[in-house]
């Protein structure tokens, strides 16, 4: 009892104008939601990537990121020593302290701009910790040496920041002599030197973490008992993986919120649209309304064929929407992580998932904005639809 | 009203009133209205505008309700149908012919022939053949793929008949069929209407003001203020 898909694609294109602005307001809806979602999306990939899920972190007690945490050279080195911790092929722990700080760097091209940007003390031998973030470009550094190593997304965006510059941190100044590639995790974004050379120059005494590798992260929670029951530790370990992606979750909720609470602005006027075409299709067809229902078309037949429409119409605009989104895929861009405050650079990252959300967006919209005028044309009486037209 | 028509009744009312409200005002169109159309006759409506002539056509093909009296066609008391079971009603028994000609306009003449189809069980292939044959029948087969646009007034208006007749209904309802035609137009649309009637059994209901439309009539019966003051018997034309 369907009436035939082409009458509603044909009715679109014969009314192609009115059409396009409608569809072009969808799009610019769908736009935006993907590009909210890309952009959260992309935030909490690069934190979720960020370390790995046999690495623990340890904090001070209490302490809900590595800014906030002090931990003693004591209390580290007890630490280490557990039997939850792996060791290296020279029997030693696989365990080292690192030390946080965060410096205000210029922003390249912009001499006005500038950013928080995290500032890691650590071992010389971090990469024993860390196989999966190599060298880019450079070499490594050399210990007690005031050098330091770059993320690869740190160097264009910031002054000092390239290969062979000089930054000034500290009271001292730096030399960059190597690029490190973090797989486009968070430590992309950070700058690292050698812990021992750091924690002077930035008037520091204790540590901010500790990572280490577990022989079993199943045994974690064994640790976490023994450094509970130990009185002279304040510490508390939890997977590193896992660190990261709780520092991800509460701006990428605000991403979201402030990204939906547009979306959902913009998506009542753009329903107006849908709403505004679709009356008027209903109006200026009237006879045709009439025709269908005299020929025995039950009502229901006339508001799925509307509301078929309707989706149809907004269908086209989320496609649009989606291919509008599409080129930003990839396009680099940084904000402030409010749980470390520092600069966290990432990537836009529309994945299949989030434009099948736009395209759903879409047949949403079109039925919220097809409903009514669908509902009106096929509760018209046939005589009255007759003299109307 | 006598049954001026030969053979049984396809059609019939009995003490039909119809008053439509305007607002507050209630406004009488037809009073107390009895009338027999025997199957296979060909009736011309005839009267002023305001008469009540397409509100008797639009009674008998379903697509309105009397406010009194009661109306069967094909054997189906109207008055006891609700919205779906007219519209199945209407599918079933009734092809319709209009001013307008009412086609879709985005649609092939194929298409819109092929519209009432939709609603039976047939499949693709039957629908195509019935549509092929009355498209035949009306002389329009090498006009199938042209859009309503594309078609002179005449050449619509038989789509349109071709369309009322694909689904074989029993009763045709024409309200002013050749009122937006020139006279060479408005008489082929007479004659195939006429042919309709008298080589494939169809009963016409034909609502006009043309006075050479109504001679193709068997029976031609003029209304006043929702009342019959004449009948007019003619000879088989």
């Amino acid at each position: 009892m369907r009436l035939p898909l082409q009458y509603n694609l044909r009715n679109l294109v014969v009314r192609r104008t009115m059409t396009l602005m409608t569809a072009g307001g969808i799009a610019l809806v769908v736009a935006v939601l993907v590009l909210t979602l890309a952009l959260a999306h992309g935030f909490s990939a690069t934190l979720v990537a960020t370390g790995r899920a046999d690495n623990a972190i340890v904090l001070r007690g209490g302490a809900t990121s590595e800014m906030m945490s002090s931990l003693s050279r004591d209390s580290a080195r007890i630490v280490a020593a557990d039997p939850a911790v792996a060791r290296g092929p020279d029997g030693e722990p696989l365990a080292q302290p690192e030390m946080v700080v965060l410096v205000n760097l210029l922003r390249r091209g912009d001499p006005d701009a500038s950013s928080n940007v995290s500032v890691r003390g650590v071992d010389p031998q971090v990469f024993a910790l860390r196989p999966d973030i190599r060298l880019r470009e450079g070499r490594m550094l050399r210990p007690g040496m005031d050098e330091v190593l770059v993320g690869r997304k740190l160097d264009r965006r910031f002054e000092g920041c390239g290969l062979g510059e000089t930054l000034h941190m500290g009271g001292r100044d730096w030399r960059v002599v190597g690029t490190f590639d973090a797989g486009g995790s968070g430590f992309d974004s950070e700058i690292w030197g050698d812990r021992e050379a750091f924690l002077p120059a930035f008037d520091r005494v204790e540590y901010s973490s500790l990572t280490l590798r577990l022989t079993d992260p199943a045994r974690l929670a064994d640790l976490l008992a023994r450094l509970e029951a130990d009185p002279r530790v304040r510490a508390e370990p939890q997977i590193e993986r896992e660190y990261y992606r709780l520092q991800s979750q509460q701006l990428a909720g605000v991403i979201r919120a402030l990204g939906l609470f547009l979306v959902v602005v913009m998506a009542a006027g753009a329903v107006f649209g849908a709403l505004n075409t679709m009356y008027a299709a209903v109006g200026s067809r009237s006879r045709e309304i009439a025709t269908l229902l005299a020929l025995g078309f039950p009502p229901r037949s006339i508001l799925a064929s509307f509301l078929v429409e309707s989706v149809l119409l907004c269908l086209i605009g989320g496609v649009l929407g989606c291919l509008l989104a599409l080129p930003v895929h990839g396009v680099s861009t940084g904000t402030t992580n409010w749980a470390s405050f520092s600069e966290v650079a990432f990537e836009f990252r529309i994945s299949p998932g989030i434009l099948a959300i736009g395209l759903l967006a879409s047949v949403v919209l079109g039925l919220v904005g097809g409903y009514f005028p669908a509902r009106a044309a096929a509760r018209r009486t046939v005589s009255e639809a007759l003299r109307a037209g | 009203m006598e049954n001026l028509a030969a053979g049984p009744p396809i059609i019939t009312l009995r003490g039909v009133s119809k008053t439509y409200r305007r607002d507050t005002i209630a406004v009488p169109v037809l009073a107390a209205l009895d009338l027999d159309v025997a199957a296979g006759e060909f009736l011309a409506l005839m009267g002023p505008s305001g008469s009540g002539k397409s509100t008797i056509l639009n009674l008998v093909s379903g697509i309105d309700t009397p406010t009194a009296g009661r109306v069967v066609v094909a054997g189906v008391d109207l008055g006891g149908l609700d919205n779906a079971a007219l519209a199945a009603f209407r599918a079933r028994h009734v092809g319709f012919i209009f001013q307008s000609y009412n086609l879709i306009p985005v649609l092939t003449a194929f298409q819109n022939v092929e519209l009432p189809l939709l609603l039976t069980a047939l499949d693709r292939r039957e629908r195509r053949q019935h549509v092929l044959d009355v498209l035949e029948v009306v002389g329009l087969n090498d006009r199938s793929d042209h859009f309503p646009r594309q078609l002179s007034g005449g050449q619509e208006q038989r789509v349109a008949i071709a369309r009322a007749i694909v689904s074989d209904p029993s009763l045709l309802v024409a309200d002013e069929p050749t009122g937006d035609l020139d006279a060479a137009s408005a008489a082929e649309i007479l004659d195939l209407i006429g042919r309709l009637n008298r080589e494939f059994g169809k009963t016409v209901v034909m609502v006009t003001h043309d006075p050479r439309a109504a001679e193709r009539a068997h029976r031609v019966l003029h209304l006043d203020k929702g009342v019959l003051v004449e009948a007019v018997r003619r000879e088989q034309p």
